[in-house]
């Protein structure tokens, strides 16, 4: 019996060193022309997400006092855990990249927003920002390649702690904001000896305090204000956290693990140019299609290729130049890997289940990958 | 989200316990939030809210000037006659803060104040609210500032020496001037043209009906004011207390021979702030928290700069795309390193730059 043998084939090695620096200013002029024309619609158009969401946040948990009355727990649950996921995705994780930092609004700015979420902003933001958009899709760099619990792509070696990881994803989808609650915290590092002690544990100290104080609002003091409410708003809180974790967990895997999506060596970015930075991000990223709507509640990460190569460029521009981002993959004979998201949400769910097994060692070991 | 620091109980009577505590619950609530973010969607407005106000007339003064009436939030303290607010506009999506004279009775009834604003050639924010600026659009306010206002009793005898929007100020003391003032006051103002005097008509029908005697020097056709002829204008000069407001050259010229003439107590003069910001190929980068400053040559980033002299500076992907370096430009003028675009930044303006990817295009402050 034969297992399938994944072989790896370098989809850039038709590139010259030329070409890639082309492909580089090619996309600096799309960035430029972007920056150029930012003003006041994209002033308008955050500020208005920002009033919507609070409205319909503020809406929910009004409606949410009355959750005895079922009409009023499904609306109520339904409008927060939309506005729970708009506030994390279309607004938090875009504001805590500091695309909307050229505003010069103290409260509209990647320094000072703090997130409803578990994870306290300025660890996500040294975990997102810095490590993951820098070392994207570098194995043993970029940890959100599974998060340290999962196997996500066949080149990365394989442990028996993977066997289990169908159900860690699972588990994790569910709890995700703790999940990334507790990966920011690099746990693994500090395991290692990486971490100073003192340091995990104040750091350590302050995810505790920020779940303490998210919980106590959703599962103490807004059941408690709902008086006879009480128990139908702890449960409606829980669903639309819950309802949260598991749309935000299955966008995200749709970024890097899909099919189709490309790790790297670590030694392979060893004096990369800003050409081949761009690369790495065109390659190691997947996108999702479908509707404006759809767009909009992934927080605009369905533009995934477009978010890597541009993280500091407003959300709501990603749309307007996917087109020519995808031209230029067509022109320089890359894949523009994407599809609708039951059909990249399947295919990230395959792999994980695929790989948690181990595979034979593939022919391109010592491949050169870019 | 908001800034403001939430409410500490600092005095221990029952009912500032009692607000202290009801305050720290509608923080437990609105975390991560402050209650303030939420009530702003509702009424910006209101008390208690960051200052704000909300402009409800604009009305044409000159081809280049216009009045703007706008009422201010509930935190609003009133203000003297002559000093200035700083308002926060957002023109093209940026934030931008800039200074002018309130030229509003003290005591509307309708409680609106109003400024004056002269749209300057290049003048990102006189432009956009001579020429952009619609009814209804919500600013950020400040409390009124300045020590540029008219003595209480008003001195018997006054003169104010003003070019162009240096009037507003003036005008602003003047409408304050109660109806039965038996003030003496002359006022040499200098605009290009006829036309161009910001409140012409007002001050003419003053000086018809005798309440001041107006001297116009239209500089197109009457050249420059000369300060050293002001006495042959004003006969009784050191008599009067001189209130002055327009270029530096004229205030310049007027405080050296008010000094000269030993008259400088009875010389009041206001600078309006002329950002004139240095900008060239590198320059002394001072980090004002640390204490240090260093030589930045343009080529080299800030980040660098700062480590090398000792600086402890933030930083994350050293390439600018994570903002984890991003610090305070205090005053200044930096250039990108990837774009060679230009920031610059003036105190008060609230200018955010990332360190990695910008070096010293002059002499600038970083808060680090």
């Amino acid at each position: 019996m034969t297992a399938v043998q994944e072989t790896f084939t370098d989809p850039t090695t038709h590139l010259t060193d030329t070409d890639i620096e082309n492909l580089g200013a090619e996309l600096d002029a799309i960035r430029e022309q972007v920056i150029a024309s930012r003003g006041e619609r994209d002033a308008d158009y955050i500020r208005t997400v920002i009033d919507a969401q609070r409205k319909l946040e503020l809406g929910s948990r009004a409606v949410l006092l009355f959750s005895l009355f079922p009409p009023a727990w499904l609306a109520g649950t339904v409008g927060l855990s939309v506005s729970k996921i708009i506030e994390n995705m279309e607004i938090g994780h875009n504001v805590m990249h500091g695309q909307w930092d050229w505003m010069r609004d103290p409260a509209i700015h990647s320094t000072t927003w703090e997130w409803d979420n578990a994870s306290p902003a300025d660890m996500w933001k040294h975990s997102h920002n810095e490590l993951h958009h820098t070392y994207t899709n570098v194995r043993g760099k970029d940890n959100d390649l599974g998060y340290g619990i999962m196997r996500v792509d066949d080149e990365q070696p394989w442990k028996p702690l993977y066997l289990i990881q169908p159900i860690s994803n699972a588990i994790n989808a569910c709890l995700f904001q703790y999940g990334i609650a507790f990966y920011d915290l690099e746990i693994g590092r500090y395991l290692k000896g990486r971490v100073e002690k003192d340091d995990f544990i104040s750091r350590g100290k302050k995810v505790l305090a920020k779940i303490r104080r998210q919980a106590t609002r959703d599962y103490v003091l807004h059941p408690l204000l709902s008086g006879p409410s009480a128990l139908s708003t702890l449960t409606a809180n829980l669903t639309a956290n819950l309802v949260r974790n598991l749309w935000t967990h299955s966008v995200i895997m749709c970024g890097h693990f899909p099919e189709g999506v490309q790790t790297f060596a670590k030694d392979s970015i060893d004096g990369e140019t800003r050409g081949q930075w761009y690369l790495r991000q065109m390659l190691g990223s997947a996108n999702i299609s479908g509707s404006p709507a759809m767009h909009f509640m992934t927080g605009n990460l369905s533009y995934q290729i477009e978010h890597h190569l541009f993280p500091d460029l407003p959300s709501n521009r990603y749309q307007e130049i996917a087109p020519k981002v995808q031209e230029i993959f067509e022109r320089y004979g890359l894949t523009y890997t994407t599809g609708p998201l039951p059909k990249q949400v399947a295919s990230a769910w395959r792999e994980i289940i695929r790989l948690s097994v181990p595979n034979r060692p593939s022919q391109h070991a010592k491949g050169v990958q870019q | 989200m908001t800034l403001t620091a939430p409410l500490t109980a600092s005095r221990t009577t029952p009912t500032a316990t009692l607000r202290a505590q009801m305050m720290k619950l509608a923080e437990r609530i609105s975390t991560p939030l402050l209650p303030a973010d939420y009530l702003d969607v509702i009424d910006p407005l209101r008390s208690g809210a960051a200052l704000r106000g909300r402009i409800v007339a604009i009305h044409p003064e000159t081809r280049d000037a216009v009045t703007l009436v706008i009422r201010p939030g509930r935190g609003w303290r009133g203000h003297m006659p002559g000093q200035y607010i700083r308002i926060g506009v957002d023109v093209d999506g940026v934030r931008q803060w800039r200074a002018y004279s309130l030229t509003s009775p003290t005591g509307r009834p309708d409680g609106c104040i109003s400024i004056t604003v002269k749209a300057i050639p290049d003048g990102v924010v006189s432009n956009y609210l001579v020429r952009r600026a619609r009814v209804g659009t919500v600013i950020q306010l400040d409390q009124a500032a300045g020590e540029f206002t008219l003595d209480r009793p008003a001195p018997a005898k006054v003169l104010f020496v003003t070019a162009g929007s240096g009037i507003t100020p003036v005008m602003g003391m003047l409408r304050n001037l109660p109806a039965n003032s038996a003030t003496d006051v002359v006022i040499v103002h200098s605009a290009p043209t006829a036309a161009d005097v910001i409140f012409g008509g007002e001050l003419r029908k003053l000086a018809d009906r005798g309440r001041i005697r107006l001297v116009e020097i239209h500089t197109d056709t009457d050249g420059l004011l000369d300060v050293a002829s002001l006495q042959d204008v004003v006969t009784d000069l050191p008599e009067r207390h001189t209130w002055a407001c327009g270029p530096i050259g004229l205030l310049d010229a007027l405080e050296s021979r008010w000094a000269a003439a030993g008259l400088a107590e009875i010389l009041h003069t206001e600078r309006f702030r002329t950002t004139v910001i240095a900008t060239g190929e590198g320059g002394t980068v001072t980090f004002t928290a640390a204490g240090t400053a260093a030589e930045n040559d343009g080529t080299q980033s800030l980040l660098d700069t700062g480590e090398a002299a000792g600086v402890l500076m933030p930083s994350g992907c050293r390439m600018g795309i994570c903002f984890g370096c991003v610090a305070p430009l205090r005053r200044g003028a930096v250039r990108d390193l990837r774009t060679g675009a230009l920031t610059t930044a003036a105190e008060g303006d609230g200018v955010v730059i990332q360190t990695c990817i910008s070096a010293a295009a002059g002499p600038c402050d970083i808060d680090l």
